[in-house]
Order: C-alpha cells, then sequence, then structure tokens
C-alpha cells in the first residue's frame, strides 16, 4: 500500500480502510497475528487480509462481510484521528487546483492539524515535489511525523515544530505555493511571502470568520501580493430514493387502458436542508516586482 | 530530504520547444511556448511566435518582446502593436484622500467632466499612457473630491478599465484554463464549472503512476487536468467518440513531448468488440472515412477560421465535434506541422506516404491501447461528456481494477440519478455518492450547484446485496 502509489495486494504494515457499507468505515493497521472485531465478527489479519487484493471482500467470524479498501488521501481524510479540526475533500479540491499543485511542486503548510491536507499535497506533489509543513503544538507535530512515517510518505515530507508567525517555514526562496490555516495569517504572510520562490507562487489562506480575511487580504496589499481573490465552497450531498406517487381515478377512463394506482420514479433529495459554511478560502499570487 | 525537485519525467529536463533547458529557467519565456494573455479577468490562450499578430481585448500586437521575461510580467501595447514591459504601478488614488459622506448633493447631469471626448482622443493620440489618462479624468472632474471612498475607487477603476490596456503574460495551469473555458467557451466543457473539475481530480485520486481511463468531450480540457496532475508519470487512454479525440484545449497546457508518449487513446466504437474479446485492429471502425477529414482539420492554422461555436446545452443534439472549427478564442497551432509542410511544397507523394505512416502508427498504437485496457486494472476512470453517463460508465468501469475511485460528471442532475441507480443494481461499487458543490466569489456572486458522481470500486460479489 502507499498513500502516493496504488499497490495490489494487502502487506504486512499497510494501512487499509474497512468498509462497512452505508458510507461506514474505519482504518486498520495490518498485522501478522492481530484481529479486528467488527459489528459482523472477527478479521484475522494473517488469514483474511495480508496477501489479498484491496477491494476484496472479508468474510468475519459472525458471517457477515466488509470490503477491504486501499487508502487515499481522501479516505483518509473521512477516517483519521481528530486532533484539531480539519479539512474536508471538498475544500481540498479547489485548494489544490487554484495552488496549482502538481508533481514537482514545493509547499509549505501551516498549521499541520491532523494531517489531512498534508496528505492531499503530499500525494498530489509525489514523486518529485516536497511539503513543508509547520506545526506549534509540539505533541501534534511529532504525531504527524509519526503518521507520515507509518505511512511511509515521510520522505516527501518534513515536519518543523516552530511558530510560522515568528520563525516561518524555515525555508526561503523555495516555494511554488504556501497554505495558511491559523488563527492569524496576517502575521504570516511576510514569512510565506519569503518562503515562496523569487519568480513567484501562489498563496491560500483559509479562515472561519470574514473579519480574519479582511485583515489577510488588507497584509496580502501591503505585500504587494496581486490577484487577490476570496471564495467559499460548499458542498451539498444527495440522497438517491424511489419515489411512488398515487395516480389520481379521474372516473371513466377514456383510455382503452386504464392506468390506476401508483408511479414509482427515482428521485434525488438533499441529505441536509442546510449547507455547512467550513471557511472562507483567499488566494493570492506573488508577483515579481 | 529537503527541498528535492529531482528530474522529471524526461530524465534529462528536455522540454517541448527548445534545446535542453535547465529547470530555473521555466519561469522564463521562450519562442514557441504556449501562454495565456491576462487582462483583468479575461484571459486569452495563445501560442508565441515571432511576427504573428495577435488580437485581443480589442487590441493587436505581436508577442515578439515577451520572450526572455518572466511569465508574469504585466505589458502594455505601444506604437507599432510591440509589447513594452510596464512595472505594476501602485493603486492611483487621489492626491488629498479627500471624499465626500454620501451622494445626496451629487447631480448627474453629464457635465462633471470637463474633458471633452476630443480632449481624450488628443491626448491618446499623443501617445499619453493610459494612467496618465485617468489622472486627468481624476482633475478634471468636479465631482469626484465629493463621491465617498468607494464610489472614487469604483470611479477609478472603471476608467483604468478603459483607458489602461494592462496585459499579463501567464504560464497556462488547470485553473487558467478551466476558468477561462467556464467564462468564454461553458457550452465546450458541458458548462463544467472549474470547482467541480478540482473536485473531479481529487475525487478521482489522479496523481502521478496512474493508469487513468479518461472518457470526456471538453475538448481536451479534462485530459489537460489529468495530464497536470499526472506529470507525465503513469499512463492514460482517452476513449473518444468518431474520428478521433479532440484536444484543441490539451494543446494550450504547453505540456513537454515526453507527457504524450504515455497517453493512449482507444475508440468507444470499439469498447463493445473489447469487451466481448472480439477486438481487432484489422476492422477499422466505420469513421475511417472520417479519418483523413479529421487529420486535415488536425492540421489547419485553426485561427484562420472564423466559426460561431454551436449551442452544446441540449445534449440531445448530436454534435461531432472534431469536424468544427475551434472558435477564435484559442488560437491553436496544429501539432503535426510536417503536413502542412508536405501539402505547401505540392508533393503529392510524400504527403499520401506520411499520411499512410501515421496511419500504421495509429494502428499500432490503439492495440497498444487495447492490450492496457484489456488488463482490466485501470486506477481510475473520469467521465465528463455530451453522452449520458449510465451506458459510459456500465461499460467503461469493466476496464477499472478493484478498490479504485471513479468519478462522473453530467450537466444534468438527472441522468446522475439514473446513472447512481444502475450502478446500484450492477454492484461491484461502493460508496456511491451524487454531490453539488456551490461556489461564492466574494465582492461577485453566488454561483449555484454543479453535480458530480463518485465511487469506489470493488471486486464482484452476488449482485444487489446491498452493500454500497
Amino acid at each position: 500500500m502507499s498513500f502516493v502509489e496504488y499497490e495490489e495486494l494487502i502487506k504486512e504494515g499497510d494501512t487499509a480502510i474497512i468498509f462497512l457499507g452505508h458510507g461506514s468505515m474505519f482504518p486498520v493497521q495490518v498485522q501478522r497475528g492481530a484481529q479486528t472485531q467488527t459489528k459482523y465478527g472477527v478479521i484475522r489479519h494473517s488469514a483474511h487480509l495480508i496477501g489479498q487484493p484491496f477491494g476484496s471482500r472479508v468474510t468475519c467470524s459472525k458471517g457477515g462481510w466488509v470490503y477491504v479498501l486501499h487508502p487515499t488521501p481522501e479516505l483518509w481524510t473521512l477516517n483519521l484521528p481528530h486532533r484539531t479540526q480539519i479539512l474536508y475533500s471538498t475544500d481540498i479540491s479547489i485548494i489544490t487546483m487554484m495552488l496549482e499543485l502538481k508533481p514537482g511542486s514545493i509547499v509549505c503548510e501551516s498549521g499541520t492539524g491532523s494531517g489531512s491536507l498534508s496528505h492531499a499535497i503530499i500525494r498530489t506533489v509525489a514523486p518529485t515535489g516536497h511539503l513543508h509543513t509547520v506545526e506549534f503544538h509540539q505533541q501534534r507535530a511529532q504525531k504527524a511525523e509519526e503518521e507520515f512515517r507509518e505511512h511511509r510518505v515521510d520522505r516527501w515530507v518534513t515536519v518543523r515544530n516552530q511558530d510560522v508567525c515568528k520563525n516561518g517555514f524555515g525555508v526561503s526562496h523555495v516555494a511554488d505555493a504556501v497554505f495558511l490555516d491559523i488563527p492569524s495569517p496576517w502575521e504570516a504572510i511576510g514569512h510565506a511571502k519569503d518562503a515562496l520562490k523569487v519568480e513567484g507562487g501562489r498563496l491560500c489562506s483559509f479562515s472561519p470568520c470574514i473579519e480574519q480575511v479582511q485583515r489577510t487580504c488588507q497584509a496580502l496589499a501591503e505585500h504587494g501580493f496581486i490577484e487577490v481573490t476570496t471564495l467559499e465552497i460548499l458542498l451539498r450531498e444527495y440522497s438517491v430514493r424511489t419515489a411512488n406517487l398515487p395516480l389520481p381515478d379521474l372516473g371513466g377512463a377514456l383510455d382503452p387502458l386504464p392506468v390506476l394506482g401508483e408511479t414509482q420514479f427515482k428521485i434525488g433529495v438533499p441529505l441536509k436542508e442546510t449547507v455547512g459554511h467550513t471557511g472562507y478560502l483567499t488566494f493570492a499570487s506573488k508577483s515579481l516586482f | 530530504m529537503e527541498g528535492a525537485k529531482g528530474e522529471g519525467p524526461a530524465g534529462d529536463g528536455a522540454m517541448e520547444n527548445s534545446v535542453e533547458h535547465p529547470r530555473q529557467q521555466d519561469h522564463l519565456i521562450r519562442d514557441g511556448d504556449f501562454v495565456v494573455l491576462k487582462r483583468e479577468d479575461v484571459f486569452k490562450a495563445v501560442q508565441v511566435q515571432r511576427r504573428k499578430k495577435v488580437t485581443f481585448e480589442k487590441q493587436w500586437f505581436f508577442l515578439d518582446n515577451v520572450i526572455g521575461h518572466s511569465y508574469g510580467t504585466t505589458f502594455e501595447v505601444s506604437s507599432g502593436g510591440n509589447l513594452q514591459p510596464k512595472k505594476m504601478m501602485e493603486e492611483i488614488t487621489s492626491e488629498t484622500k479627500e471624499a465626500g459622506i454620501d451622494n445626496r448633493n451629487i447631480v448627474d447631469d453629464g457635465k462633471s467632466q470637463k474633458l471633452t471626448q476630443d480632449d481624450i482622443k488628443a491626448l491618446k493620440d499623443k501617445g499619453i499612457k493610459g494612467e496618465e489618462i485617468v489622472q486627468q479624468l481624476i482633475e478634471n472632474s468636479t465631482t469626484f473630491r465629493d463621491k465617498t471612498e468607494f464610489a472614487q475607487d469604483k470611479y477609478i477603476k472603471k476608467k483604468k478599465k478603459k483607458y489602461e490596456a494592462i496585459i499579463t503574460v501567464v504560464k497556462p495551469s488547470t485553473r487558467i484554463l478551466s476558468i477561462m473555458y467556464y467564462a468564454r467557451e461553458p457550452g465546450k466543457i458541458n458548462y463544467m464549472r472549474y470547482d467541480t473539475l478540482a473536485q473531479m481530480l481529487t475525487l478521482g485520486n489522479i496523481h502521478a503512476g496512474n493508469k487513468m481511463i479518461v472518457m470526456e468531450t471538453c475538448a481536451g480540457l479534462v485530459l489537460g487536468a489529468v495530464m497536470e496532475r499526472m506529470g507525465g508519470f503513469g499512463s492514460i487512454i482517452q476513449m473518444y467518440p468518431g474520428g478521433g479525440p479532440v484536444r484543441a484545449a490539451t494543446t494550450c497546457f504547453g505540456f513537454p513531448k515526453s507527457f504524450f508518449n504515455s497517453l493512449y487513446e482507444f475508440p468507444l466504437g470499439k469498447v463493445n468488440c473489447l469487451l466481448n474479446g472480439t477486438f481487432s485492429s484489422k476492422a477499422l471502425p466505420p469513421e475511417s472515412k472520417d479519418s483523413i477529414s479529421v487529420e486535415e482539420n488536425n492540421g489547419t492554422l485553426l485561427d484562420d477560421l472564423q466559426t460561431s461555436p454551436k449551442e452544446m446545452e441540449e445534449s440531445i443534439v448530436e454534435v461531432i465535434e472534431n469536424n468544427h472549427p475551434q472558435q477564435e478564442t484559442m488560437e491553436v497551432i496544429s501539432q503535426e506541422p510536417e503536413y502542412k509542410e508536405h501539402k505547401e511544397r505540392g508533393n503529392k507523394k510524400d504527403y499520401i506516404q506520411e499520411l499512410q505512416r501515421k496511419q500504421e502508427q495509429q494502428k499500432k498504437r490503439q492495440i497498444e491501447a487495447a492490450t492496457l485496457l484489456n488488463e482490466r486494472n485501470a486506477d481510475g476512470l473520469i467521465i465528463a461528456s455530451r453522452y449520458h453517463p449510465t451506458p459510459l460508465a456500465l461499460s467503461l468501469l469493466e476496464f477499472v481494477a478493484p478498490s479504485r475511485p471513479f468519478v462522473v460528471y453530467c450537466h444534468y442532475k438527472e441522468p446522475l440519478v439514473e446513472c447512481y441507480t444502475k450502478l446500484r443494481e450492477r454492484g461491484g461499487v461502493i460508496n456511491l455518492r451524487l454531490s453539488e458543490t456551490w461556489l461564492r466569489n466574494y465582492q461577485n456572486y453566488f454561483q449555484p450547484g454543479i453535480h458530480l458522481l463518485s465511487s469506489i470500486t470493488t471486486t464482484f460479489g452476488e449482485q444487489g446485496t446491498g452493500k454500497y
């Protein structure tokens, strides 16, 4: 398994995603001799997982079954242990595209948080790029480093435990893109500018509150950033179901074949009435001059 | 390991249009580069060619002077159609920063500007720069001082837009090209908004090393986006309807030649025989009669053709996209310059030979593509076309390995509801999600929902056994 490259068969040490159905799933660390409890019974790693292809169905001890999936950053985002509020794939998608990330990109990020975005960035910039991620909370920085190692992506990421607002990203003039998800991003704009390449680069700042956005935009203008844009992306999920409507009885049929009873059709209904706000995304470009 | 950039897929960093170029020079504009011209929020994709007239935003000019400058440099059009680099100046603000509180005393009598049309024309003829003209307009406006700060900013912005012609040359990217296409020719990309494309690339886990199947009729924009995210690593099989794949937008990305070595194409018309084991390269598709005309189309300088785009909002209209020359908003140069040369030289025999060689090559590539598909182990599938998605999804999924994500885009929601239902019936897919994204641009407007269907493949169990 690799978060940056697909493999066919499950090996010891892999992270695999156990899918129970109806969007219910959880991650496991595959280990020889280990066992995992599910509501359908026990999964024995050596017998059921190791050597099996990802995507297989596994029958558990009680007779019920689950699927074992290859991890992806998107599945990881849905299943990772939260140490902080995380970014979900909807925001991650637009960030990735608007920062123009691709293989070979050098990216600086702060704060690392729970590593949701970090995994997505590493996946996109591999095998020739790199992520420099800064986290001021010592334990979170350590946990992130551990996870990157467990997921075998540590060669593409450097974790620094420091305060980005005071000490920057630890690199200068190397980044194609900088991402900020911190309470006071305006304090880090100067450091972001320094981390970005001389020839220019892209920046993104994520803030839940519009007041933070205003202060950040001001700081961006003061530091000579151009193409400043703020947007918000909202996700609405639909549930696909069958609906029935009764057909009215209009009396004596004009048709030779009277149509009565019910008619069935498929509908897509929103899962939730209101759509949640995550945060505002402010993008900008470092100007040459 | 810090900051290791490593080598690109070509191994020696060779780029398409020049001799070996060190990566540090990636940020400089070179002759032959595919670039995007930007003025405010308007974009146009062009190729840099010396002494070639380019029109953009009611102006015409030559791009010669941009060569050697960095991407991101701004230029102004000066006499003779030459571009001059221009440093980005600070925002023009009124000298005294004097502003009013509100507009209760401002009367709109059309007499507040003291400069006449002739005066302004005289300034322009004298060669006075745009920002000078704007400054003059401000000074000669009797009401400017009384406007509120917001109104002053709005006034300045409006005048700048009219009189200052600042053009920036930017490097093409998925971001820029998808925004450009959505603004200028949404019909060509099935009204796929750029945030939706962003979702597809991420939910589809598009990354270096994948073996991707792409089925799109978005002028090659989706293909280009996939190629950008794969960085030349891995392989792509593009499925196409009709005579050949359309890659007009793909060209705009300016990818190095090496990226195309692992790009294959396969006709939709042969999918069923591939699936039931009767594929043969000998039996050419009925569209082969069109293949010559398609080659000819690809071999023409498309910017010389003035046509109007066909409206694509009704997907019931059958449009064979590659037979419609591109609209003038994208200036695309032929990918096969040898054709034109032979034709121009009037050497018909050479031309026929060349054509035959190309067809042999095409046949060989098609067999390679069929082999790759037959392995049934693709890492992902993206569908974004004008066709009803259900038959495409049901057939193309056969080529995808288990535990891989796939994404289906459709301009309308209802076909996706049907596709979802049919996929559930088929089985072998889980975590089916029908979603819609809304984009809100600040200072602009709310852009309503665009739908997407995403899912993950599995190995097959009994048909329709509930887990989804």
